[in-house]
């Protein structure tokens, strides 16, 4: 599933300084701070200088360990918080000079948000808090309700609707607070850290579940975390970000495989590049012609090299590279696997 | 922060600062001290004016307070209306729904003025109110809570207490929802504008140390006498807690909530009452639980100025010293008093389950239960109380006096241990208390200010000094010296003898749980019952006068003391005490060493607030005849005489600020020391 290229939000150049004169300083030092600059004006940067593009119909992580400023870049984004400079461009509208009403109407109809640690209403039912969003926007009860019910039976919680947020285990809530974001269908979706706050297995069941529900979906999707191996899983690109600053942004292969620096090599590390690596990219040219013992079989481009490997690893042939359309792109050789499986 | 090593290594490096900084202001205390007692003993002669201040050097703020205030009655205007059409407006709104409420609980609808009055419609049967609060409590906190809540108005009735208490009750009715109401809504303001948070903190602490009765009688004069007046004393008293709570409340609704709130797209007013307050709404329940009990406890001050009702009896039984009718009255203010306390509690703590029962589509009836059997039992009591007046009106033939059982008790005691109780009284009075007393009164004013600013800036720096100074200052300069200095020697033995009960209690049950359990229970019953109803056995027991203030001071203001040690005693790390164990400590030696030191500022804590209570309590102690500022602030209100009783009451808050100034200064300091600053 390859996203169209269309962008659907754009940072250019966001800064976010905290302290007292902070766009001031900024402005005074010609729209840009280095560290030695920061600590001078006693600023803190919490966003640096941040570039992304986040295209229509992929999932964006945007990855870094606390304090990394990624849940603040989050907050820029959809402006909770108010960045001190730079532009924010939504399907090319820049949201920085948008008025408060036209924010309103932005938040109500086009963004959804989940939290870290659910923020549901306590005095809702889970039907009330799914139904909450469309209720400030003042759709009426019946037509809410339904819309609600379709959402709590898509995250599967049917049978829970009348159920409060305090009887429901920490899974079942954040469920919950999936189906509230995605209740006013938006056309982006930022997720801060959803699974953070929750056991390991139930962690990995709702990841599972992401992906099950982005399947049908296909929202344009902004995810926070600061697991990289959720990262890796879930990302269509990473953006791993590093005291304000967004080190490196890239498909999981590219990380992978070129991390930019040691900060980046660090977290790439440990992962088993032939779970990350796709076919696509070991794969050669088909040879003009055929080989003499012929084909081996075919595989598909998107696949991970570490699910062809059984069938390729004891093989002779050459397989065949076939992309999403079934049309032949490339070749698979046995030891460009090999050599993919032995990196740690 | 209170790991061992962090404790150890500040406990040895304090000793090597402590060689010079201590040796400094030990410098200064001696010779102030000496400067202090050398003018003290010598220098009445030369200086009178410093040890009590002349009436041509004392500022006129009195007269000054009691003109603006015949000004504002008399004169202000806002232009359209003037100042009075004002506040019968307020009275007009408030009056309104309270002559409802008195309507359906005691007077039934009337017709007609005065004694032609006819009653058209009854008021709802005594059995309808009891089955209807004890629904409430089944609603909110099960079957048990139903029964005490039903046993508490049925005491009512058995007791004869019971139109009395429904007055009590309708007042209470208009006053909380009215408290509630305005104290969210300067919650709220606060919350939201910073700058009003800030105008806002200084008269939240100015009106919850200023005594009522001082602010009774400007009310007295704008409201007149009655149960309005009544009604706008109480909610003014109830409103500060309310409003700290409501700003506390909301500033803890977690951030995401907030964030929430905004994805969503909510607009200012849908934030508030959408998300904000409905969010905040288990920390607000226990600002309407103080609302409630303060506005109990105001029960009986409020009928100085006209509430009627319950207070009035008490009230009326005081000043006769009709023991028995007292007690009567006052049981019942407790039995109200607790209903109503557990009642918010439970709904308060109420734990949100669905429902398990499909009852969501059926008829309204079916919808709600509460309210529709709510409305049969008001009819059908009705409309059988119009054929057997048992059930429209407690049958008088059932009630049960206790009365002359209290006076006869009383008697009795009097009469055998007449001699052994005054013994006790007339030792204390005469070896500790008038002692105590004259030395206070014999104290310079001026040197006294000058000591006070010295403490304030040892603790805390020259500001601190500065407001100490200046208060103390204030209180000799408007002529208050005197009588602040009896209102002093009172609370300070009170407090003194209230840590000596209560610190003790507390080292020997804080660490046992079922015994703490206990008094646990003992002292929030002491804390649920009105303050008025202390007064009663001591006077009963001690007559008038300090002594007899005193212990019902003590009796009041023990609970803070016994709360907090218990809590500073358990909440010292345990690594800490085992340290100490390991070290070969005794227990005693544990408690002594390790965990009353640890626990110091706990228990500063816990004496800063026995320190208000007291001197809460004090005013009210007024009405057994102590002669200190609480008397002069009640005088005050029986001669209707503004400027006197908020000079007076001023200055019982200014002796309740320098108190609590210094304390917190001083905790923040110790725990500083103790390394355990968070």
């Amino acid at each position: 599933m390859a996203p169209s290229p269309t962008p659907k939000l754009q940072c250019r150049s966001v800064w976010k300084l905290f302290g007292t004169g902070a766009s001031g300083a900024l402005k005074a030092a010609g729209g840009s701070l280095d560290d030695e600059g920061l600590e001078r004006q006693q600023l803190v940067g919490a966003v640096r200088d941040v570039n992304l593009e986040v295209l229509e119909g992929e999932i964006f992580v945007i990855m870094g360990l606390s304090g990394s400023g990624k849940s603040t870049l989050v907050r820029c984004l959809s402006r909770l918080i108010e960045p001190t400079s730079g532009e924010i461009l939504f399907n090319g509208e820049n949201l920085l000079n948008a008025s408060e009403a036209r924010m309103i109407e932005i938040r109500r109809h086009q963004m959804g948000m989940v939290f870290q640690h659910f923020a549901l209403l306590p005095h809702l039912t889970v039907l009330g808090n799914v139904a909450f969003p469309l209720e400030i926007q003042g759709v009426d009860r019946s037509t809410r309700e339904t819309r609600a019910r379709k959402m709590i039976e898509l995250v599967g919680l049917e049978g829970r609707e009348e159920f409060f947020p305090n009887e429901l285990s920490g899974g079942q809530q954040q469920r919950v607070g999936i189906a509230r974001s995605l209740s006013v269908e938006p056309e982006i979706w930022f997720l801060d850290e959803p699974f953070s706050a929750l056991d390991p297995l139930i962690r990995r069941e709702m990841q599972d579940e992401f992906i099950r529900l982005q399947n049908v979906l296909k929202k344009t999707i902004v995810f926070i975390t600061h697991d990289f191996d959720e990262a890796i899983r879930l990302a269509d690109r990473i953006a791993i970000m590093k005291d304000g600053k967004v080190v490196q942004t890239g498909t999981p292969e590219e990380l992978v495989l070129n991390p930019a620096d040691e900060y980046v090599a660090e977290f790439t590390h440990n992962v088993t590049k032939a779970k990350v690596v796709k076919v696509r990219t070991i794969m050669k040219p088909l040879p003009e012609k055929t080989p003499r013992q012929g084909y081996g079989g075919t595989v598909r481009a998107s696949e991970a090299v570490a699910d062809v490997a059984p069938l390729i690893e004891n093989a002779k042939k050459l397989f065949r590279v076939l992309d999403d359309e079934g049309e032949i792109v490339g070749c698979l050789a046995r030891d460009d696997v090999v050599a993919i499986m032995m990196q740690a | 922060m209170s790991s061992p090593d962090t404790y150890l290594s500040s406990a040895q490096k304090t000793p090597r600062r402590k060689g010079w900084t201590f040796t400094a202001w030990h410098g200064i205390w001696l010779v102030a001290l000496l400067a202090f007692s050398l003018f003290w003993i010598y220098g009445k002669p030369l200086a009178r004016w410093a040890f009590s201040v002349p009436r041509d050097m004392q500022i006129p703020f009195r007269r000054w307070i009691s003109s603006f205030m015949k000004w504002l009655v008399e004169e202000a205007s806002f232009g359209v209306f003037t100042f009075t059409e004002f506040t019968r407006f307020i009275a007009a709104v408030i009056e309104f729904p309270y002559k409802i409420a008195l309507s359906l609980l005691s007077t039934g609808f009337l017709q007609g003025q005065g004694s032609d009055a006819v009653q058209i419609l009854p008021p709802i049967s005594w059995i309808a109110v009891i089955a209807i609060f004890a629904m409430i409590g089944y609603f909110a906190g099960g079957r048990r809570l139903a029964v005490l809540v039903g046993a508490c108005f049925g005491f009512l009735a058995l007791f004869g207490q019971w139109n009395n208490a429904m007055v009590t009750l309708a007042s209470i009715l208009i006053a909380v929802p009215l408290g509630i109401a305005g104290g969210l809504m300067a919650g709220i303001a606060g919350y939201r504008w910073k700058w009003f948070a800030l105008v806002l903190q200084p008269i939240l602490d100015l009106m919850q140390t200023v005594p009522v009765f001082a602010y009774l009688v400007p009310i007295l004069f704008l409201f007149g006498f009655g149960p309005t007046a009544a009604v706008v004393a109480t909610i003014i008293y109830a409103l500060p807690p309310m409003t700290r709570i409501a700003m506390l409340a909301l500033r803890q609704v977690p951030d995401e909530i907030h964030d929430l709130g905004r994805m969503v797209g909510c607009t200012r007013a849908q934030m508030t009452w959408r998300v904000l307050v409905p969010s905040a709404m288990q920390g607000l329940m226990v600002g309407v639980n103080q609302v409630i009990m303060l506005a109990l406890n105001m029960v009986i001050i409020a009928s100085m100025i006209g509430a009627g009702g319950l207070g009035y009896e008490v009230l009326t039984a005081l000043r006769r010293l009709d023991i028995g009718r007292g007690i009567e009255a006052g049981l019942a203010i407790v039995a109200l008093a607790i209903a109503l306390d557990r009642l918010s509690q439970a709904l308060a703590t109420r734990s949100r389950a669905h429902r398990q029962e499909e009852g969501g589509e059926g008829s309204l009836v079916k919808r709600n239960p509460y309210t529709a059997a709510s409305i049969a039992l008001v009819l059908a009591t009705g409309v059988i109380g119009l054929l057997i007046p048992g059930v429209q009106t407690y049958p008088e033939a059932l009630q049960v006096s206790t009365g002359t059982f209290w006076s006869e008790v009383v008697k009795w005691i009097n009469i055998n241990f007449f001699d052994e109780l005054e013994a006790v009284k007339n030792a204390l009075l005469l070896n500790v208390m008038i002692p105590f007393k004259r030395f206070l009164l014999g104290l310079p004013w001026l040197g006294v200010t000058v000591l006070l600013g010295l403490l304030g800036t040892a603790l805390g720096g020259w500001r601190l000094g500065l407001l100490v100074s200046v208060l103390a200052f204030l209180i000799a300069i408007t002529g208050q010296w005197p009588k602040a200095m009896v209102t002093v020697y009172l609370c300070g033995i009170s407090v003194v003898l209230a840590c000596l009960i209560g610190v003790p209690i507390a080292v020997l049950t804080a660490e046992r749980a079922r015994l703490w359990r206990w008094v646990e229970v003992v002292i929030d019953t002491l804390q649920t019952l009105p303050s008025f109803v202390y007064l009663m056995p001591a006077v009963m027991l001690f007559r008038v006068g300090d002594f007899t203030a005193t212990i019902a001071v003590v009796a009041y203001a023990v609970a803070p003391a016994i709360r907090y040690t218990a809590h500073g005693l358990r909440q010292v790390d345990p690594h800490l005490v085992e340290a100490g164990t390991a070290a070969g400590c005794t227990p005693f030696q544990l408690l002594t060493k390790i965990k009353l030191k640890l626990a110091l500022p706990e228990i500063m804590l816990g004496l800063n607030q026995t320190i208000m209570l007291a001197l809460s309590m004090l005013v009210i102690t007024a009405l057994v005849g102590t002669r200190d500022l609480g008397q002069e602030v009640y005088i005050a209100l029986t001669k209707a005489d503004t400027g006197r009783g908020i000079v007076a009451g001023l200055s019982v808050a200014f002796i309740a600020i320098i108190a609590d100034r210094l304390i917190s200064a001083g905790a923040e300091r110790v725990r500083t020391r103790l390394g355990l600053k968070r």
